[in-house]
């Protein structure tokens, strides 16, 4: 054993016992990731079985809710859904690409450029309760007058109002995931097109927009995804009534409600075992839907930034 | 009988599948500098980090055959005594951009937790320092954070952190390959005066540096130990042809 | 030549005027939601506002301080949940990208991240709030944080992946043992990105209501029991905006002053922490 010059070196030993347990403990926590998903999912299957069981897949496309009745439908959920998420969605997009095109070509950097940034961060990050709220006694007493206007039933709550305010708050993530690929785009490409005499207005249609294609189609699919899962503003907004109307006016301006708001309004009124199992199953479609969209999403934006 | 600081016998390393360092056998003896050079690829880098156990950082890798600090094999001390007894400086001079440079010289200390009291503590950042021949450029600003050091002092800090572990051995990667050459020269001098308290092992991709600073040169080539040699002998009538042909420049 | 080269230009003028236009169009709901918040909030906001607790139905005056202190100790317990579980499996998946479990494990921290808030609060009200038999806090906290990892876990990943590798090589070649180099070098280094993706996580989940209505679900009164059931800022919101009082409507107001700027101070302060504790490599 040659001479240990430096005595005080001595004390590390018992180190090595420390390293094997924090390496333990990085694969427990990570492993902790796994179990909550797995427990999740097995959660809400568990908890499902009665309502799937007794009511079957048919529940889906049953258009009619009476807990009282003990009769579960769950297509007007579907339905308000998709109608508040897609209309949200139509709406949003050409606001979210602006912003992308301005932040990401136009404008990179500069005062400007960083108050727009920080406007659509911060809209991000209100609260949905408060932009229900806002929208409680704000923007509902304006669709009301608007629905006198057109000769609608004036609720001023439904399927429009909801629509309207989740466009605004799902605007921030197509919008800051279009300007990162936006400022992706290499500029060589660009100075080629420039070169040639093209104007601002060409390069970015001809090169920019095909270029990030892909990644702005998953930046709709992450928004997409947000506005699936969107519950507390909707719920303030929606009117929370379990029938469908007549016409696509009625339906479309009309209350409503979406699987996520119908589950935030009688959760906790669900009784017994069949209605409550039927609003998790309810869940557990939310569950699949938006997982699935936003691994799409991811997948697609993991090659976009590999390429 | 003279007792050599490292020596190898038949040594071999993997990268996965890759034989990167085939059958090698060296005795390397006390306050000498040795120069480890050869092509890209050639094995030399890896051989180097497997002395200080840094290869088996990597996944994958695995060693067999013996190699010694004195009559102790290597692969079977605690990993972190040997890099106690062993210290390295790396290509691109790294010390922590979060201490400062009195930190930086004793992290070897601090960071393993070991409690010093004030004054040897200061005494072994002097010392550290002086020997690496940075003491007088920053003993006013030694609580501040290296980062405006010039590379070249930078990488004598990185020297004078391993210099405070005081090692037996102390191993370059490379040291002087991204500093510009008057950093590379003052580091240079800097490793003849190391020599009398440590042994150094350098390996380097510049041909002109092994012949200045070494005593004995080793060439490795395509994972073997073709040549070791008293300097002087290897650069002037070199025994084996690869040796030959790499100092004509035939290939580098 | 003359004239398609000036159609041209013009069109992309036009273009740009459009683009420019809608962009800046976002800050008008912003501008018109924060200022009527700030408006109809700041009036309610005065001592006994801070330190009272709701006055029942018909009684004027009362206050907020259930939910002020209920959103304390709710956040603060989620943290403490999240931020140890998150940096750890942080670390584990910038140190081990190759492996099997860092894919998995990758995976479900992006599943959970998708997860909608309302379905975290269902499973929670299963795992926790069933077995306890009754709503409680820690219930809330655990809805929270599973909320706040995929945030903490994704910002320490790619913090500590952009470190460069001859940091960890530098300590280790000291002798230094792998948990004391990631405790003392690594994630100081990386100090600043981590902590800027723990405030992220923290302003994200401080207005969140859906996760706690089944697992905190309110209170009427302040109460600090961790087992029992807590009010919570926008919990109370919700409640007392959809209910037909006024005098709550007020209190609500309040609130959701309060909760706006606790956000936007976060949000400011995130940004300047950045830019303060960034360690140039």
């Amino acid at each position: 054993m040659p001479l240990l010059k430096n005595k005080r070196l001595d004390l590390s030993y018992s180190q090595m016992k420390w390293e094997t347990v924090f390496k333990r403990l990085l694969i427990a926590m990570s492993t902790v990731l796994v179990i909550i998903v797995a427990g999740i999912l097995i959660t809400l299957i568990v908890q499902s079985m009665p309502s799937i069981k007794s009511l079957g897949l048919g529940y889906l496309w049953g258009k009619v809710w009476d807990p009282v009745q003990n009769i579960y439908g769950a297509y007007p959920f579907l339905l308000g859904t998709l109608l508040t998420s897609f209309t949200a969605l139509i709406i949003s997009i050409p606001f979210s690409y602006a912003i992308a095109i301005y932040l990401g070509e136009y404008n990179t950097r500069g005062w400007l450029s960083n108050l727009l940034k920080n406007t659509v961060e911060l809209i991000a990050a209100v609260p949905s309760v408060i932009y229900g709220f806002w929208g409680l006694f704000v923007l509902v007493p304006i669709v009301r007058s608007l629905e006198m206007k057109i000769g609608v039933a004036p609720y001023g709550v439904g399927v429009f109002t909801s629509s309207l305010i989740l466009a605004v708050m799902i605007i921030p993530y197509a919008a800051s995931l279009g300007t990162s690929l936006i400022r992706m785009v290499p500029s060589p490409l660009k100075e080629g097109a420039y070169a040639l005499g093209a104007t601002r207005f060409e390069v970015i249609r001809s090169v920019i927009l095909p270029y990030t294609r892909s990644g702005l189609f998953a930046g709709i699919l992450l928004s997409l995804g947000r506005a699936l899962g969107e519950t507390m503003a909707v719920a303030m907004l929606i009117g929370n009534t379990t029938t469908i109307g007549n016409t696509f006016k009625d339906i479309f301006f009309g209350p409503g409600n979406t699987m996520a708001s119908v589950i935030a309004s009688q959760f906790t009124e669900a009784d017994h075992t069949v209605y409550l199992s039927a609003l998790i199953e309810l869940g557990l479609v939310l569950f699949f839907v938006t997982v699935i969209i936003n691994l799409v999403g991811k997948r697609i934006i993991t090659k976009y930034t590999n390429n | 009988m003279e007792h050599s600081v490292v020596s190898a016998t038949k040594f071999n390393a993997w990268f996965g599948d890759n034989h990167a360092v085939k059958d090698v056998s060296i005795r390397i003896d006390k306050n000498q500098v040795i120069a480890v050079m050869g092509p890209s690829g050639c094995g030399k880098t890896t051989f180097l980090r497997c002395i200080n156990r840094m290869h088996e950082l990597i996944p994958g890798t695995r060693t067999e055959g013996s190699l010694k600090l004195y009559d102790d094999e290597i692969y079977t001390m605690n990993p972190i005594y040997v890099r106690y007894k062993i210290g390295m400086v790396f290509q691109r001079p790294n010390p922590f951009p979060n201490l400062s440079i009195y930190d930086n010289v004793i992290a070897g200390y601090k960071l393993n937790g070991l409690k010093m009291t004030k004054a040897d503590m200061n005494a072994i950042v002097e010392k550290s320092l002086t020997s690496a021949a940075l003491w007088n450029e920053v003993k006013d600003s030694l609580h501040k954070k290296g980062t405006f050091l010039s590379g070249g002092q930078q990488q004598r800090l990185c020297i004078a952190r391993a210099i405070a572990m005081e090692p037996e051995v102390i191993l370059f990667d490379e040291p002087t390959s991204a500093l510009d050459p008057i950093s590379t020269s003052s580091i240079e001098t800097l490793f003849h005066e190391l020599k009398a308290n440590y042994t150094l092992i350098i390996v380097t991709h510049n041909m002109q540096q092994a012949a200045r600073v070494s005593d004995k040169t080793a060439f490795f080539y395509l994972g073997e130990l073709v040549e070791f040699d008293n300097t002087k002998q290897m650069f002037t009538a070199p025994k084996d042809v690869r040796t030959q042909n790499y100092i004509t420049g035939r290939f580098s | 030549m003359d004239a398609r080269i000036r159609i041209r230009n013009t069109k992309s003028i036009v273009f740009k005027s459009v683009v420019v236009f809608l962009a800046f169009m976002i800050t008008i709901p912003l501008i018109v939601i924060l200022v009527y918040i700030i408006k109809q909030g700041v009036m309610q906001v005065n001592w006994h506002f801070l330190t009272n607790v709701p006055a029942p139905v018909g009684e004027p005056g009362g206050g907020i301080s259930n939910a002020l202190v209920g959103s304390i100790i709710i956040v603060a317990m989620s943290s403490m949940i999240a931020i140890p579980i998150g940096m750890l499996a942080g670390i584990y998946l910038s140190e081990n990208p190759g492996t099997r479990l860092a894919h998995y494990s990758g995976l479900c921290v992006d599943i959970l991240q998708g997860v909608p808030s309302i379905v975290v609060g269902i499973v929670v009200y299963f795992w926790v709030v069933k077995p306890l038999g009754t709503f409680s806090a820690i219930s809330g906290s655990i809805a929270l944080a599973m909320m706040m990892m995929p945030i903490v876990i994704r910002s320490t990943e790619q913090t500590l992946k952009l470190l460069p590798d001859t940091l960890k090589e530098a300590a280790l070649s000291l002798g230094v043992p792998y948990h004391r180099v990631i405790l003392k070098v690594i994630i100081p280094c990386g100090f600043s990105g981590i902590l800027s993706g723990i405030m992220l996580s923290v302003a994200r989940i401080v207005g969140e209501t859906a996760p706690l209505l089944f697992t905190a679900f309110g209170n009427p009164y302040l109460s600090t029991s961790i087992t029992k059931p807590m009010q919570s800022l926008p919990l109370l919101i919700f409640n007392y905006a959809t209910s037909p009082y006024d005098d709550w409507h007020n209190l609500a107001w309040g609130a959701s002053f309060m909760l706006l700027m606790f956000v936007l101070i976060l949000n400011i302060s995130t940004k300047l922490v950045t830019r303060k504790w960034n360690i140039q490599l």
